[in-house]
């Protein structure tokens, strides 16, 4: 378990992404298990899970913000903090593990003068181990948001990072 | 009829590759050429050989086209489709034979597999359910709904053996039958679930069967339904896998479209809803107990059994659950019966595994094998052996649960009674292989800090217990571990293996005792010599300048700590006290003028 950082961000949500979010709860009140697809929700309308946000969906299925929270805090993907714009997730299952995943992120925290799970100064990158995404045949493998980069040697990241500036 | 078929693999893999951009370019020239009408373009799921991928197919000639790029179709299309000549720089070649062009199914990787969980994929359109019952899908439900009872469903399982292929190997049948025969409570509902929470590491059939052939696990959870006397499922699938999501999405829409999905399937009076829920990066929702606790929106903790699911599961109802790849079995064994299923394989564990293959190895990507088949026959034929020269190590299987097989054991017949014997375990398929170049020490703590990361937090034993183990590990890789460690660790993976809670904390210990099995001398060459003889953990590392050294400077400037030093022309040295032993020097040193020592 890792330690709990609340985020210091201010919290800027939309009224579109409130009334979206409303929506949906409403949707998801009668749904046995409704929280999970819920957070799942919220996460991707805000990019993370607010406190502000659990406060609402905790009201509106009728649950305590603790139990929100207990499970907002127990899955990893995720998270009580924005992350940057870009977010390069480097894959550390065992297939990409083995052929030098560690490398890599031991080369993006040096780049980007950061650690595992933060963000750079400028909103821009934030850096992830992610557990296994399947690529096994192109370990080891990293991902900027949606795109993905197999087969990544060292030498290679600064020209994938320098086409997100 | 359409006089060419092209196979695009859509898989994540060639996914990533840009296979859709491939596809696209496809469909743009057979348009341009005119030839919409007789070429036919097929987007399907994983081939399998995705270490050459992106790979496209050419039918009727079968020519398997590898490392294909998105520049290269304006070739396939005017020699291939226009002159209906082969291109042969980009048909893939076995590694010994690399002048012979051969049939798919003559290519060492494709020849010693046997396909029935994988039958579809790489094969037919997964987006597209007319292909799927081209291929006799549905049938199964069909001849089920109409000419089988319940009991005689899960006889039929029962006899052909088929055990889970989530990992443990429970008999599917049996777990039907306890479903079956349970009590429901007043409301008379039942449950059937899929285990589509694929999370260890390195193991990726489930993705490519979600992804590759949806309806083979809708079909194969209508008929468990039937078996056990539900009329609602859940597929869990893990939010990692967006492709997969997307593609099982649409396979729930067609098949209710159809009517094989829903109210009165097929008009004969049986309903059966399915509903996808996403986990959201929890390793123990693989775990049965937790992955039912995830779904209905807590906390996805393990809960203590009995009660089992088949009796008290989701929401307390009766449960079954079972691993996509378990299901991707059914429709084929109701409609060849379970004598078919029992004539591959072994005794005990009938049927076909798939692996995926991975690490250092030549050919990663998936393959389904007889129960039985020796890892020999696996890395050395299938997988085209270990890349570079180097030398096999170990194979991990049972990814943070398993164990890991030696060299040794290479002629074992691979299959759940042996695994277990040699200290290692089937696990979901996962087969990770390592080199002379990996530690075995360092592979223990990697699958621990896993463990340990994921360790849900509500039994002692797992919780205390992992994080003290990942310690003494840590304590060895940095080169203060003191013999006695060994014992006392071995003595703790017991005590954990004993007293936890779940499959999770049972497990974990496993890549120790594995590793300490089969490679203590690894182990005491970190503890004594102070050494890590595969040159991997850092602590026990040190690089250094030789007198060849020319005084290029090459190394002082790629140096990310200015640890290195030295004039022009002049032998230059590296300060220990800064150096990280990133090895950037060594790479970078033309002359191999620096080692690791």
């Amino acid at each position: 378990m890792a330690r709990i950082k609340l985020t210091k961000v201010p919290f800027a949500g939309t009224p579109e992404q409130e009334a979206a979010l409303n929506a949906k709860l409403d949707e998801l009140k009668s749904v046995p298990g409704g929280l999970m697809p819920a957070l799942q929700f919220a996460q991707e309308l805000y990019g993370y899970l607010p406190i502000e946000v659990q406060t609402k969906i905790a009201q509106a299925l009728g649950m305590s913000l603790e139990e929100v929270f207990g499970v907002a805090t127990f899955y990893s993907q995720f998270t009580l903090s924005p992350r940057g714009q870009y977010q390069v997730s480097v894959c550390m299952g065992t297939a990409c593990y083995v052929k030098g995943a560690g490398d890599l992120v031991d080369a993006l925290k040096a780049k980007f003068g950061i650690e595992s799970g933060e963000c750079t100064d400028d909103g821009k990158f934030s850096l992830i181990e992610t557990r296994c995404i399947g690529c096994c045949g192109l370990a080891p493998v990293l991902t900027v948001n949606a795109n993905v980069y197999g087969k990544v040697t060292t030498n290679q990241l600064d020209g994938i990072v320098s086409e997100y500036k | 009829m359409y006089r060419n078929t092209v196979l695009v693999c859509g898989g994540t893999g060639c996914h990533s590759n840009h296979s859709s951009e491939i596809y696209d370019r496809f469909q743009e020239l057979v348009a341009a050429n005119g030839m919409t009408e007789e070429v036919l373009l097929v987007k399907t799921g994983c081939f399998g050989l995705c270490a050459v991928g992106p790979v496209v197919i050419i039918y009727p000639e079968g020519s398997f086209y590898s490392q294909v790029q998105v520049s290269d179709v304006d070739e396939l299309v005017s020699e291939h489709l226009v002159k209906g000549r082969i291109v042969e720089r980009l048909i893939y070649k076995d590694l010994d034979s690399p002048e012979v062009v051969k049939a798919l199914s003559e290519t060492n990787f494709y020849k010693s597999q046997t396909r029935i969980a994988l039958r579809n994929c790489g094969v037919i359109n997964p987006e597209d359910i007319d292909e799927y019952i081209a291929y006799d899908g549905y049938q199964a439900l069909i001849k089920v709904l109409t000419e089988m009872t319940p009991e005689e469903v899960i006889q039929t399982v029962l006899d052909s053996g088929l055990r889970g292929r989530g990992g443990a190997g429970f008999p599917t049948g049996l777990k039907w039958r306890f479903a079956r025969n349970a009590k429901p409570d007043e409301t008379g509902i039942k449950y059937v679930c899929c285990n589509a929470d694929e999370g260890d590491p390195g193991a990726f059939m489930d993705r490519s069967i979600l992804e590759g052939d949806p309806h083979a696990v809708i079909e194969a959870m209508a008929i468990a339904a039937y078996a056990i006397g539900s009329n609602q499922g859940y597929i869990y699938v893990r939010a990692e896998y967006p492709i997969a999501v997307q593609r099982m999405r649409i396979a729930i829409e067609q098949a209710k479209e159809y009517g094989l999905l829903g109210k009165n399937i097929l008009g004969l009076g049986f309903d059966f809803d399915l509903g996808i829920r996403l986990g959201s990066g929890a390793f123990v929702c693989g775990e049965e107990t937790a992955l039912m606790t995830s779904i209905e929106g807590k906390r996805g903790e393990p809960r203590p059994r009995p009660p089992f699911p088949a009796n008290k599961g989701l929401f307390q109802k009766p449960t079954i659950l079972n691993n996509v790849e378990t299901y991707a079995n059914i429709a084929q064994i109701i409609l060849k019966g379970a004598d078919w299923f029992r004539s591959m394989g072994t005794e005990k564990s009938p049927g076909t595994k798939v692996f995926a293959l991975g690490g250092k190895i030549t050919n990663t990507g998936l393959v389904e094998i007889p129960m039985g088949t020796t890892l020999r026959t696996v890395i050395e034929d299938i997988g085209g052996g270990i890349p570079n020269g180097k030398k096999f190590k170990a194979a991990q299987t049972g990814g943070p649960s398993g164990g890991c097989i030696p060299a040794e054991h290479m002629d074992v017949p691979i299959d759940f009674e042996n695994l277990a014997a040699i200290g290692s375990i089937m696990g979901s398929g996962g087969l990770i292989v390592m080199d002379e170049d990996n530690c075995m020490v360092d592979i223990a703590k990697f699958f621990l800090l896993f463990t340990k990361d994921e360790s849900c937090g509500k039994c002692t034993p797992c919780r205390i217990g992992t994080t003290r183990l990942l310690e003494y590990l840590d304590k060895i890789t940095s080169g203060k571990g003191e013999l006695s460690d060994l014992d006392e660790m071995e003595k703790l993976c017991y005590y954990i293996k004993d007293n936890s809670l779940c499959g999770l904390g049972q497990t974990a210990p496993n890549p120790v005792l594995a590793t300490l099995r089969f490679f203590r001398d690894e182990y005491v060459a970190h503890i004594v010599d102070k050494k890590c003889p595969a040159g991997v953990c850092k602590a026990l590392l040190s690089y250094e300048v030789l007198d060849t050294c020319k005084g290029c400077t090459l190394c002082a400037r790629n140096c990310p700590v200015n640890a290195i030093s030295g004039a022009v022309k002049q032998m230059h040295t590296i300060d220990q006290s800064k150096c990280i032993k990133c090895g950037v020097c060594m790479d970078k040193c033309k002359f191999k003028a620096i080692v690791r020592k």
